[in-house]
């Protein structure tokens, strides 16, 4: 009776289990990233190749709105290679004097251009699922940058008996497992100028990275400045107490 | 505590034409003589007035840099957090800062429940209190609409909904608190407006409450008066230093979160801009809202737990008519000091089911918690009648200096 009454609670639990599983997506891969932790900083090479990740694949759906190119400076790029890049990126401007918009080479103080003219068009060259933009993603989501990178890794075949719909693909760890965006990224997708190797692994780490500046570029600044506040509270905090101490001694 | 005593010819010469130092000394300096015995728990009085400036400080600077329009609110946050300096520090101050006031508040009431400190002569003092808290919450909940992200827009909608519970007028209320068929624009205004304009209400509230504690003074562990020079010490240096200690411990915790945990007490989704066309997954509000929330989930009629959801806070306001017990300190209440700590957990466990989805297990523990709040202040009110109570001590000093009561040194610094 009492084998009975566990199994049966075991079943509830794992039915229970399998539904959030289904409604909020697998548990994520904790990765450790260099910018967690107290003293936590970025990885300037793992954004630059993240940033070329970006640029190579992602950038054909996904905005960067928030981003300009000057920001790219905090990456470790020099003001020439920000100019020379932001070049590369045709940007719209204007009205000029004869009223027109018209389209010229980017600059550095030009955002990142996002790939559609609206969502109502990015919703319509990608199967009804606009592409969310980028810039914030890292802190829009539970999990942020493991999310960014389980999503990215989370691409599988389905379970036997799943019918994914029509034009959406299977993920661990995307909500309902439905996502609208095909498999990204695939071993050697980029060629790092940096020489690593780009295996898909490699490249959503060093995205979800990159993400991760884009979302929190103050994040540096922060954890050292915090690192100070509690350094000085901690010795002004004890100062306080022995004031205090020597305040009502007179009192016991 | 006569007179201001100075040597210095200018503070005379003003303090003759505007008595503002001797004021000040009354209120917060030696001539504000106060009971001996106050524990840590009476800390929680300065840090929420400091809350409450640094709230307002961090908040008029980002008001400088905010948009108040739905196209642009957004925007104008990101702009405060990448390019105006140090933006960044500023918002994550204020929006942690909203949190750190809820629990500074919290635990000032609780404090207040657990000392009986609502109890005559102080009963207006507490009802001021529970005004504080209900304009605070008005300002929390329209500050987290500015940023105009998905929780902010959707928290603004199920709120405001709430009010077309309301028999005959409700839908027409809520069209006027919209300004509109729907939230927008000028809901967003209309929000920034009384989310500057309700903090300086919240000033003017606490100057009544400070007003209210400095005609009795404040209450003590021990919840009996304090007679004579012997019960009492001047706030300053006394309670100065201790509460200066206090705001040390305070900005730790404080600057821990804000270094180094920003977005802890925040919701991803208010990441992702407001889309009137897209429901998040599950609405959640700030967890200080979370208990009150509960309860008006627990209840399947919409009316019926608006009703209980204001009634869980307006109920404070008769809480010392409620009291009858004379005795104020759970010291010497030996079994309400039980029910308190069962009161306690109960609204940590609404804070819980809060956050959970209103289905299943939670659903029922939310509605047996949302009964017990209400069963608590039953049973108070029974308990004062039928509680048998501890003998008080005589006095403050012959407790805390154990046989005697002796005339200290402080005694002796007040008269010179």
């Amino acid at each position: 009776m009492k084998n009975l009454t566990a199994a049966a609670l075991a079943a509830v639990v794992a039915i229970g289990a399998g539904q959030a599983v289904a409604a909020e997506g697998a548990a994520l891969p904790k990765y450790d990233w260099s910018f967690s932790g107290v003293f936590g900083q970025f990885d300037r090479a793992e954004l630059q190749r993240g940033l070329q990740v970006y640029r190579e694949v992602c950038s054909a759906c996904h905005g960067l709105q928030y981003v300009a190119f000057r920001n790219l400076e905090a990456l470790g790029y020099s003001e020439d290679e920000i100019k020379e890049m932001s070049a590369e990126y045709s940007v719209a401007d204007g009205p000029n004097d004869e009223g027109d918009m018209f389209e010229r080479p980017g600059r550095a103080s030009d955002y990142f251009p996002s790939p559609f003219p609206n969502a109502k068009a990015a919703a319509a060259a990608n199967n009804g699922a606009a592409p969310p933009d980028l810039s914030l993603m890292a802190k829009a989501r539970p999990g942020g940058p493991d999310y960014v990178r389980g999503l990215l890794l989370g691409y599988e075949d389905p379970p036997a008996g799943f019918e994914a719909l029509e034009g959406l693909n299977y993920n661990i760890y995307f909500p309902g497992n439905q996502i609208a965006m095909a498999a990204p990224l695939f071993d050697e997708a980029v060629e790092y100028t940096d020489g690593t190797e780009a295996t898909a692994e490699q490249m959503a780490t060093d995205l979800a990275s990159f993400l991760m500046w884009t979302a929190e570029p103050y994040l540096e600044k922060r954890h050292s400045m915090g690192v100070k506040v509690i350094l000085f509270l901690l010795v002004f905090t004890g100062i306080l107490y022995a004031a205090k101490r020597k305040v009502w001694s007179d009192l016991h | 505590m006569s007179g201001l005593k100075t040597n210095n010819a200018v503070i005379r010469w003003i303090e003759y034409r505007l008595p503002i130092f001797s004021f000040i000394d009354h209120a917060v300096g030696s001539g504000y003589p106060t009971p001996r015995n106050l524990n840590y728990w009476w800390n929680f009085g300065s840090l929420a007035g400091l809350a409450l400036v640094i709230m307002i400080m961090t908040g008029i600077m980002l008001a400088m840099q905010y948009t108040a329009h739905v196209a642009f609110a957004f925007d104008s946050v990101e702009r405060i957090m990448r390019d105006v300096n140090s933006g960044w520090l500023i918002r994550y101050i204020h929006t942690n800062g909203g949190a750190f006031f809820f629990i500074v508040v919290y635990i000032h009431i609780f404090r207040g429940l657990y000392y009986g400190s609502y109890k005559a002569p102080r009963e207006l003092l507490w009802i001021l209190g529970v005004a504080i808290l209900l304009l605070m919450m008005a300002t929390a909940f329209m500050g987290y609409v500015l940023p105009w992200g998905q929780m902010s827009f959707w928290a603004a909608t199920v709120i405001t909904n709430l009010f077309s519970a309301i028999p005959l007028v409700g839908e027409s209320i809520v069209t006027w608190l919209w300004g509109g068929f729907a939230v927008g624009n000028p809901t967003l205004n209309r929000f920034y407006a009384l989310h500057y304009l309700l903090p300086f209400v919240i000033v003017g509230a606490v100057v009544l409450h400070i007003w209210a504690l400095h005609r009795f003074g404040s209450s003590n562990p021990l919840g009996i008066e304090a007679n004579g020079p012997q019960d009492k010490i001047p706030f300053h240096p006394y309670y100065t230093a201790k509460d200066a200690f206090g705001v040390g411990v305070f900005l730790l915790l404080f600057a821990g979160i804000v270094f180094f945990a920003p977005n802890l007490f925040g919701e991803p989704d208010n990441y992702i801009p407001a889309n009137p066309l897209s429901t998040p997954a599950h609405i959640v509000p700030e967890w200080y809202f979370l208990p009150y929330y509960a309860i008006l989930r627990a209840i399947p009629d919409k009316l019926l737990g608006v009703i209980a959801m204001f009634g869980s806070i307006l109920i404070l306001f008769v809480l010392p008519w409620i009291d009858r017990s004379p005795v104020r300190s759970a010291k010497f209440r030996p079994i309400y000091k039980q029910f308190f700590w069962i009161f306690l957990a109960d609204c940590i466990v609404l804070g819980y089911i809060g956050a959970k989805p209103p289905e299943g297990i939670f659903l029922i523990i939310g509605r047996l918690a949302t009964a017990y709040y209400f069963l608590h202040f039953f049973i108070v009110f029974v308990l004062s009648y039928v509680e048998p109570r501890r003998p008080l001590p005589n006095s403050i000093g012959e407790a805390v200096l154990k046989g005697g009561g002796a005339p200290s040194a402080a005694v002796a610094r007040e008269k010179a």
